[in-house]
């Protein structure tokens, strides 16, 4: 072990090509650099097509890269995943239709062999940090959008994976749901430690939620820019409305622009 | 957000009158009409019978159609647990050899699609024609076809996001098999089940047409109907329809019981 604190994620000259060799080859991404210390939330924001969802993916091992190196907590990325180290996310909650929320919660622990009692206590704890605790009988089509949501939110963070990976988890909900959502995740973020890394396409979300925002452009997928969110924790519903948001907002636009010109 | 749905309520005697009165009326118009059209135009008995004709018919003969329906429907249950036990033991099978899947796929879908009863002369020769193993396994054969396509549908059609998840928790293919692909493919199971009750009464009627023991609800139909006894033919088409309906129900119940999360399911308790 090493005094300095190894990075959550380390990417390295990470390349991506789809179809290589073929007539519908798309290059997704080209020479991603990135290091994501632990404890960080950052954002991966960019238009459809920037690959910030291929880059997810390759972070947590469900997709290879063509080239470069990924350490996730220092070790490969396939190593990272067999330990356990992810919470995923994604924009539908995939929740499994013919479990209650309860035992939705309790798969990941179910697949990981824990024991009955300690399944159930986890997941009654993951609801409450959710705020679901009344809702651990219901399955999952009698729950909003929202809830849902939550729920592959507590599943996601039942067996505490250092790293939560959120692939536009919010795309689906309506503004209002989407606010609310967004305070909690903070919230959860503060109360876990959990280093988080979110794909959006939204600005101001990656602005409210971040310490820093990955911007990255299109064909090949490239980081344009990275800009420090360095508004004060905790953020809430005042800090939509602080000057220094407007600035960070304006920031991030501005960099993405400056893609688009390029 | 939307609220919360789906919470069960116990619906009330005018909700379920409100809700049958059509079906009940349109029933009792039809026999109606029916009964009124046969005196009225005169239509010969042989022809077709009057409602209440077959009714003091079926009651004569409750004895006799009953217990022929009663061996037909063995001849059906029996195939039909042949069948679907070995659709499903096959769906599983191919499941983890996709190779042998998408082999063995194509010629399923062709041989469902082909008139399988069209098989009853040629079980008849291979099993013993008196007992109730060739139309057993001409139901067997009719069943098994649609519960093995429905199956390898519902165990191969699970979206990405759900293997994905379970990848993430680094689970075994065992694990997805059971966790995931197994309940997924219960809604296609059922369908194929409540298709294969219809088919399996039909198959093992039709098959009886080809020959058989007397005692059956296809022998008893065919012969009947060689004597002129329609209202004795249509009685036991009473008998053979309400088999069919029990069976379906009885598969409706079950499949409420195991999947009540299913919309297919959740649906028939709202309103």
């Amino acid at each position: 072990m090493t005094t300095t604190t190894t990075a959550a994620v380390s990417l390295r000259g990470l390349d991506k090509v789809f179809n290589e060799g073929a007539p519908d080859r798309v290059e997704a991404l080209r020479g991603i650099d990135l290091t994501i210390p632990p404890g960080e939330f950052v954002s991966l924001l960019g238009p459809s097509g920037c690959g910030k969802s291929t880059l997810l993916r390759i972070i947590g091992d469900l997709v290879e890269p063509s080239a470069g190196t990924v350490a996730v907590n220092g070790k490969p990325a396939a190593q990272a995943r067999r330990d356990r180290d992810y919470g995923i996310v994604f924009q539908q909650a995939t929740l499994y239709e013919w479990r209650t929320v309860l035992k939705n919660v309790e798969l990941p622990l179910e697949i990981m062999g824990r024991s009955k009692d300690e399944r159930e206590e986890r997941a009654r704890a993951m609801l409450d940090l959710v705020q679901l605790g009344d809702f651990a009988t219901r399955f999952p089509y009698q729950l909003s959008g929202g809830m849902q949501q939550r729920v592959a939110i507590a599943r996601a963070l039942s067996f505490r994976p250092s790293i939560l990976l959120m692939d536009e988890p919010f795309g689906a909900l309506d503004e209002m749901t989407r606010e609310r959502m967004q305070a909690e995740v903070l919230r959860i973020w503060s109360q876990t430690g959990t280093t988080v890394i979110f794909v959006t396409h939204s600005i101001p979300e990656a602005a409210f939620l971040s310490s820093r925002v990955v911007v990255m452009s299109p064909r090949p997928g490239r980081i344009a820019g990275i800009v420090e969110i360095d508004l004060p924790q905790p953020r809430d519903d005042e800090t939509r409305e602080h000057p220094r948001f407007y600035q960070k907002l304006t920031e991030v636009r501005e960099t993405l622009r400056a893609v688009e010109k390029a | 957000m939307t609220a919360v749905v789906g919470t069960r309520r116990r619906a009330n005697l005018a909700t379920v009158a409100r809700r049958y009165f059509p079906a009940a009326l349109i029933f009792v118009a039809g026999i109606a009409l029916w009964e009124a059209a046969v005196i009225g135009f005169h239509i010969e008995r042989f022809l077709l019978p009057q409602p209440s004709r077959i009714a003091r018919v079926f009651v004569e003969e409750f004895g006799v159609v009953v217990s022929a329906g009663w061996l037909t429907m063995r001849k059906a249950m029996t195939g039909f647990a042949i069948g679907a036990t070995a659709g499903m033991t096959m769906a599983l099978l191919t499941s983890r050899w996709p190779l042998i899947r998408d082999g063995v796929m194509p010629f399923a879908i062709a041989v469902n699609s082909t008139p399988i009863i069209a098989l009853a002369p040629i079980m008849n020769n291979w099993f013993p024609i008196t007992t109730i193993w060739p139309g057993a396994m001409v139901v067997a054969l009719v069943v098994f076809f649609p519960v093995m396509i429905n199956m390898v549908r519902g165990l191969s059609e699970v979206p990405p996001g759900s293997l994905e998840l379970l990848q993430s928790y680094g689970a075994q293919p065992r694990e997805i098999l059971r966790k995931v692909r197994i309940p997924h493919s219960l809604p296609y199971l059922f369908s194929a089940f409540k298709v294969g009750t219809t088919l399996s009464i039909i198959a093992a009627v039709v098959s009886e047409y080809f020959g058989g023991s007397r005692e059956n609800l296809g022998v008893y139909i065919s012969q009947q109907a060689a004597l002129f006894h329609f209202a004795e033919a249509w009685a036991a088409i009473l008998v053979a329809s309400f088999s069919g309906i029990v069976f379906y129900l009885v598969v409706v119940l079950v499949e409420r019981a195991v999947m009540p999360w299913h919309a297919s399911i959740r649906n028939v308790q709202g309103t």
